[in-house]
């Protein structure tokens, strides 16, 4: 009795811990995510030579909050041709799906809510299962403009997907190890961007597609499509496509980071820079892919969509093939591939 | 007993959808079934231990083959009714052959060799990742291989079913525009002015 009564006791204090730490991870993140649309907003109005949104607040910092508001406020409309359920869950399942993957990027050395031996392969997991939000919105809305949309965007985020897994093997090639953790303390001493740098280029290019931005965001290409899958979506189930789409261009920055950019490592580690604590360094790095994912949508045209698929599958494919073999001949012939176990 | 409660959970949900796959009227939906069937077996895989094998079948089979399952039950227009026409004829060898799974199923539980602990040596400290690829890149690395190629005749096999060359088609070839010089398209004509 005592002692059931005192596994209950713990188990329970460790859920209270789950989801203390799942909340201090998923708030920040959504404030995050609000807080983007602004600098969105503004970062390409600045770059156009305009000012973008600054009269809500100070320099327009209460905008985001008047946009929720106002989409909060607004009528939730079901096309009466649509199929309602899936309708219903497509948009719930690209927010979740964009929620869920955080689980395993580390923040610092011990802050990480789920420390799992495959998590690379998660994130890449999930990631590729964003596809279906997409492709289940087009369909459940009955409308011609959402299927085209839908139809884009998943073979866009398919086919992109192939050059990513690449990338991601090479890196791992390098590490030995599929755990972010060991990812990030594998490059202590040079951070991955220098030796991989081309694969770091075809990775941000990548996930610039896989994450529908411009310049490769045909999928909701207002100029042809209005606005792709999300036509027919209005109030909350809008919002949470919205919510859901900045939240994967944060994660997608996160996983360059991990991968790339050393993930809490500190710049330098030597006195002024590491005694700043490792979430900040991620939050820096996160926000510096942020900064070139505006800054490119600000300043390219919009990819043909034959285009997208050759740079895709005839470009990105091939090369990161190549670089991958090299990356592996490299390691053996210098003998330093990694040995964990 | 967390473990065996969520085995039943999810085991619950994966019969439940495959009953969903096979009795929704709409073919999207009994796809999109298989696909959440898909991944709670994912799930079970996690309960296993086998983690990798886990995200595999999330990313092979519910990232990418049933996506493009997907994408071909979306484009057809099928007309179910016209396949549920032959649900008599087809009943009696149907139900046979799931007789015969079923025999084989109870035949292989009861016969132990499942139950016997044969990953003795996987309960050390190393990931099954890394335990695979040790396995499959040494000892079995001629029929991964193998594989491999098969899957490679495959693609190639499907390409050329579908690659055709239609004439009048326009093309767009980067490397022949990039290679482009000026002088080769412009040519300054002078003409005396009138």
């Amino acid at each position: 009795m005592d002692l059931s009564l005192i596994t209950s006791n713990s188990s329970l204090i460790l859920i209270l811990e789950s989801v203390f730490k799942i909340l201090i991870v998923l708030i920040p993140l959504l404030l995050f995510v609000a807080y983007l649309t602004l600098a969105e907003r503004r970062i390409i109005g600045f770059m156009q030579l305009r000012k973008g949104p600054n009269v809500v607040g100070l320099f327009g910092l209460l905008q985001p909050w008047a946009d929720a508001l106002k989409l909060l406020s607004k009528e939730t409309i079901l096309p009466s041709g649509s199929s309602k359920v899936v309708f219903i869950i497509a948009p719930m399942l690209t927010f979740i799906l964009s929620m869920i993957a955080w689980s395993v990027i580390p923040f610092s050395e011990d802050f990480v809510i789920a420390d799992i031996n495959v998590g690379i392969l998660y994130l890449f997991a999930i990631s590729s299962l964003g596809v279906y939000g997409v492709i289940m919105a087009g369909w459940a809305s009955n409308s011609k403009y959402a299927f085209l949309g839908a139809l884009r965007s998943a073979a866009q985020m398919v086919s992109y997907e192939v050059s990513i897994g690449f990338v991601m093997v090479s890196v791992l090639l390098c590490v030995g190890s599929l755990n972010l953790g060991d990812i990030i303390n594998a490059q202590k001493n040079l951070w991955f961007v220098i030796p991989l740098f081309p694969m770091f280029v075809v990775f941000f290019i990548s996930t610039l597609a896989e994450t529908n931005r411009a310049p490769f965001d045909l999928p909701e290409g207002e100029s042809e499509l209005v606005a792709g899958y999300m036509v027919e979506y209005s109030s909350m189930s809008f919002a949470l496509f919205f919510l859901g789409e900045y939240a994967n261009m944060i994660l997608m920055s996160a996983m360059t980071s991990v991968l790339f950019l050393g993930g809490w490592l500190p710049l330098f580690d030597i006195a002024p820079f590491n005694y700043i604590p490792g979430p900040v360094w991620l939050i820096l790095k996160i926000s510096l892919c942020l900064f070139v994912f505006l800054w490119v949508r600000a300043t390219t045209p919009r990819y043909r969509y034959d285009q997208l698929m050759r740079l895709g599958w005839k470009v990105f494919l091939p090369f990161s093939l190549l670089w991958l073999v090299l990356t592996a001949g490299f390691l053996v012939y210098t003998g330093s591939a990694p040995v964990l176990y | 007993m967390v473990t065996s409660l969520f085995f039943y959970l999810f085991s619950f949900i994966i019969t439940a959808c495959a009953v969903m796959v096979i009795s929704s009227r709409n073919p999207v939906h009994s796809v999109l079934f298989l696909i959440l069937a898909f991944f709670n077996s994912g799930a079970l895989f996690v309960i296993l231990g086998a983690e990798f094998l886990a995200m595999m079948l999330v990313i092979v089979y519910v990232g990418a083959v049933a996506v493009l399952f997907l994408f071909v039950v979306m484009m057809l227009n099928i007309n179910f009714s016209k396949i549920k026409e032959g649900f008599q004829k087809y009943f009696p060898i149907g139900s046979l052959i799931g007789f015969i799974l079923f025999i084989e199923i109870i035949l292989m539980v009861f016969s132990g060799d499942l139950l016997v602990n044969k990953n003795n040596e996987l309960n050390d400290n190393i990931p099954n990742t890394h335990k695979i690829g040790s396995l499959l890149y040494t000892e079995y690395i001629y029929v991964f291989q193998l594989s491999g190629l098969i899957l490679l005749v495959a693609m190639v096999g499907a390409i050329v079913l579908t690659l055709r060359e239609r004439p009048g088609v326009k093309k767009q070839d980067i490397i022949s525009q990039n290679t482009r010089k000026v002088s080769d398209v412009i040519s300054i004509v002078k003409k005396e002015s009138s």
